[in-house]
């Protein structure tokens, strides 16, 4: 008998349940009810984020795959399409970090080579507490090495992301893992389970009870019994995995299957549900037959489990075996466990009786959707807070806290334990503005960059989405690449609160605005509500993920400054905002500030001109302008480069000097040229109508900058460097 | 020249080393199964990086069981041409054909990155093109690369020469902090007495094309192929 406690723990509401029943006609047993509580779970159906969804563009003449399968998939010429997709693993990681963050690669590694691709590349969106918080640091320690121990084992390079701190993430950190797979385009697989009576197979790991009731953990709020939500947690086994991805993509090379999924989150539920949704047909499975790492495990665990590396297959009778030998080749068991069946129903026996017997698309499309009610909290304290902030009196001083923040030091610490490089493809490493890949035997390379910004969200959720984009197109300009797709991870708190899902609401339609406006088509990404712990909800964090090609790789351009002598040029308009900058927040520890303004036709013209200007082969550096500002901007690009090079500013803007040196005013990019390069480029930007303007040299042992005349920064570069390379590895020290 | 380069199931440098072998080196070269009992015929046989079967045990404890290596085993000891780069070289010292052994990194974390490599003998079938005391830069990416060895065995190996890269400065110093994984002497690859096996921790086929950032890992392949020719 199902009850209201029953009811709770899996997490369903009365309505819901109510929905159910009428739906299959009869009250269901408990594994029929498991198997709805996760399909219908936050986490599964996106029954909250479903309706604002829908308003991203997701067509365009090289969209392959939009929004719906395992992952998005983008025509990039040459035969060949890029498969990507972003995902959160912020509850599990927050549990058992290492754990947690491991299985978050293997997930996102799954949907990529389900879908006949072979993973080149991860990127990392991380957020984390303060590092002074020793919990934070070994939070942060374990969730590095989760990612490092899986991505290393299995050859997949992780070459970029970002990591920023605030205490809003001290007990709800994230981690949104983006992968990036290569396909041949006639070679592209899919969730089918076509072809009444062929073979459904087991592939992988065995079954066991790691993990039940994942998604249904994911679609909660944390209290205080997270410490015993760690047996919700899989554990992970890169090496399988390895296997797994080589079978799979040799089964799908020979041709020898017809529909693939991989089991993440809600297992063999949600694989054989989708699968047989997708393609209009039933399937039933003899749970007996499904490989179990332990005994006595009975329908409810097993259909439930979430134990990792397990993938479904659906093939050709004829093929079977052919397949099967493939599998064994790689040390792995393909077991048939089932048939797909014209029922258009999940039909699961054991010891010969029927224990589930459902239609898939009451599970996969009956789920019902929900528009909560959005409204925005109370009136806006925000305000742009000049005068809340008080001139510095030292410059310097303020310069060298704000690059030794953890936010804007530099972060070789994290990705010096990632193997960056394996598959050699990576040419532009992490630290730049976005990660560049060449494409074997073509002239193309692919760049990816991750980014989000929750302060400017928290302040303005809409511009805050807008930014995200327009600031992750920006740093694929600067590398020389133009936008092609976008996947993006959208984590919030409570979607029943109001406020929150007012903050959904409006990120995702600064998202759409901005995507529309550089008519670049979301193929997908990821929602994770519920990121709160004891009811304090973490910022709001959308993450970007966006791809794009460079066409041709010597065109490839990079941030640091390359030789001495080189003329600097800004591009854009400096103003006067200091809101939600990293400036506010680090030296006035003001974080409620308005976001900078954002003006998309602006921000479009900018990053055309920066990319005609290294199409023309005219610059030498590019670098976006962003959290910290020019200061930041300046360090960056005069410590990455090897030998490291000083630079001498002189700047003539009529506005406050800290707003000139760490506002965080949108549509900027900082290059270099050569001298001779000087004025052809000024009179291009004429040209096109965007502002810029020579403001210094590359050169020397300093990083020197004057301000109308006033010298307020004169600092040696080796002492900058030293403490911006070695702040975030200062905080594990043994103390 | 023939390259057999082995894929164990966990190999993940089998693909970049032989696109280098083939389209860098223009070299004959093809990949050696596990299970399989056949080197077919090559002249040289490059044990690849990766995590072999896994290496949750110890790196390359269970990849000197395979089939395979009891074949590269005789091969080796006949004086056939072995190269281990990075998980082949922690194979070959499980195999017993290189003395000593891996510990985990000194600072007890994966480490990826460029680092130098000064050239301590020339004389051997892998380095011949180098100059002595040549630096070169080339990437690592490992987790257990903190080489150890014994003192007796440690003067056996100065004593014969067997020392072939150590971890230096740019300038070719040798210093703590460019020690970067903590090895006993530096040292980051070495041969075996007769010469004919290399194990080095570094990634040749890592910097073997300018677009990668540094072409130093041609000095070992041209070595190499130079050699047998």
């Amino acid at each position: 008998m199902i009850d209201d406690l029953i009811l709770k723990e899996h997490g369903l509401t009365k309505k819901e349940y109510k929905r159910i029943t009428d739906l299959i006609k009869r009250e269901p047993n408990l594994t029929e009810l498991g198997i709805f509580s996760l399909m219908w779970s936050e986490h599964c159906s996106y029954k909250s984020s479903k309706v604002y969804l829908k308003k991203y563009p997701i067509s365009g003449k090289n969209v392959i795959q939009g929004p719906g399968e395992n992952a998005g998939i983008i025509d990039i010429g040459n035969g060949l399409a890029v498969v990507f997709k972003i995902e959160s693993h912020n509850h599990p990681s927050f549990i058992e970090p290492y754990q947690g963050a491991a299985t978050g690669v293997g997930g996102i590694l799954r949907d990529i080579f389900t879908m006949g691709a072979r993973p080149i590349a991860t990127l990392d969106s991380l957020r984390f507490g303060p590092l002074s918080v020793p919990k934070n640091r070994t939070v942060m320690e374990g969730i590095v090495s989760g990612i490092a121990g899986y991505g290393n084992s299995i050859g997949v390079p992780t070459v970029g992301g970002e990591t920023y701190f605030d205490e809003s993430y001290s007990l709800n950190p994230l981690v949104n893992v983006f992968c990036l797979g290569i396909v041949q385009k006639d070679k592209i697989f899919y969730s089918r389970a076509e072809g009444i009576g062929n073979p459904v197979l087991y592939v992988g790991s065995k079954t066991g009870r790691d993990g039940i009731h994942g998604a249904t953990m994911a679609s909660a709020e944390f209290g205080e019994d997270l410490e015993q939500k760690r047996p919700n947690v899989q554990v992970g086994d890169p090496f399988k995995e390895k296997l797994l991805l080589e079978a799979c993509l040799e089964v799908m090379d020979k041709n020898l299957v017809l529909g693939i999924q991989d089991m993440g989150a809600a297992g063999l539920t949600c694989s054989t549900t989708e699968m047989a949704a997708n393609s209009g047909t039933g399937i039933e499975i003899d749970i007996d037959l499904i490989p179990q790492r332990e005994q006595g495990m009975n329908p409810y665990e097993i259909m439930l489990s979430e134990s990792q590396e397990r993938m479904l297959i659906v093939a050709q009778k004829e093929k079977v075996k052919q397949a099967q030998a493939v599998f064994a080749k790689w040390d792995l068991e393909a077991v048939i466990i089932g048939e797909v069946t014209d029922t258009q129903n999940l039909k699961v026996k054991s010891g010969g009786k029927t224990v589930v017997d459902l239609p898939v698309s009451a599970i996969v499309n009956q789920c019902p959707v929900y528009k909560r009610e959005a409204k925005p909290p109370a009136p806006s304290t925000y305000r742009n807070g000049l005068d809340d902030m008080p001139l510095p009196e030292d410059y310097e001083q303020v310069f060298l806290h704000i690059i030794k923040s953890p936010d804007l030091a530099d972060k070789q610490w994290i990705f010096r334990q990632y193997d960056h490089m394996v598959q050699t493809n990576t040419t532009v490493l992490p630290g730049a503005d976005a990660a560049v890949l060449r494409i074997k035997n073509t002239n193309k390379a692919l760049a990816v960059t991750l980014d989000g910004n929750s302060l400017y969200t928290y302040a303005n959720p809409r511009s805050g989405g807008t930014i995200a984009v327009a600031e992750a197109c920006r740093n694929l300009a600067c590398v020389g690449a133009a936008p092609v797709g976008v996947t993006n991870c959208l984590n919030f708190g409570n979607p029943e609160k109001s406020e929150i899902m007012w903050q959904f609401k409006e990120a995702v339609q600064g998202i759409a605005q901005a995507c529309r406006a550089f008519q670049i088509p979301v193929t997908g990404g990821n929602v994770s509500f519920y990121n709160e712990t004891e009811g304090i909800p973490i910022y709001p964090t959308p993450v970007l993920g966006v791809v794009g090609v460079i066409d041709s790789i010597d065109k490839t351009m990079t941030p640091e400054f390359k030789a001495p002598g080189d003329s600097i040029l800004l591009i854009g308009k400096n103003k006067e905002e200091l809101g939600a900058s990293e400036y506010a927040k680090q030296i006035h520890s003001i974080k409620n500030g308005l976001p900078p303004e954002i003006d998309l036709t602006k921000e479009k013209r900018v990053q055309s001109l920066c990319l005609e200007a290294i199409s023309k082969k005219m610059i030498k550096s590019a670098h976006d302008l962003s959290e910290g500002g020019l200061a930041q901007c300046l360090t960056e690009c005069c410590l990455l480069g090897e030998p490291k090079t000083g630079c001498r500013i002189c700047l003539e803007d009529h506005i406050r000097t800290d707003a000139l040196l760490f506002g965080e005013t949108q549509s900027r990019i900082l290059i270099s040229l050569e001298e001779r390069q000087k004025d052809a480029f000024k009179l291009l930007a004429r040209k096109r109508k965007i502002p810029c303007s020579v403001i210094g040299k590359t050169g020397g042992e300093n990083i020197f900058i004057e301000h109308l005349g006033k010298k307020i920064i004169d600092i040696p570069i080796q002492k900058v460097y030293s403490l911006w390379k070695h702040s975030l590895s200062d905080f594990y020290k043994i103390r | 020249m023939r390259f057999g380069v082995v894929v164990f199931p966990g190999s993940n440098c089998d693909h970049d080393t032989l696109h280098v072998l083939k389209y860098v080196f223009k070299q004959e070269a093809f990949f050696l199964w596990h299970k399989d009992h056949d080197l077919k015929n090559a002249d040289c046989v490059i044990l690849p990086g990766g995590f072999s079967y896994g290496d949750y045990l110890r790196s390359g404890a269970i990849a000197r069981f395979s089939p395979l290596m009891q074949e590269v085993k005789e091969f080796a000891l006949s004086g056939g041409f072995v190269l281990g780069i990075c998980n082949g070289f922690q194979v070959l010292l499980e195999l017993g054909l290189l003395p000593g052994a891996m510990l985990r990194n000194k600072n007890l974390k994966f480490l990826c990155q460029n680092v130098h490599l000064r050239i301590e003998n020339t004389d051997t079938p892998f380095t011949n093109k180098g100059k002595p005391g040549q630096v070169l830069n080339i990437p690592i990416a490992h987790f257990d690369g903190n080489y150890y060895i014994d003192e007796p065995d440690h003067d056996k190996i100065k004593e014969n020469n067997q020392i072939v890269l150590r971890y230096s400065s740019a300038d070719g110093v040798l210093t703590e902090e460019d020690n970067v994984n903590g090895s006993s002497d530096c040292i980051a690859g070495l041969v075996n007495e007769n010469k004919n096996v290399l194990g080095m921790m570094p990634h040749p086929e890592r910097a073997s094309e300018a677009l990668l950032g540094s072409q130093d890992g041609h000095i070992i392949f041209d070595s190499i192929i130079d050699y047998i020719k």
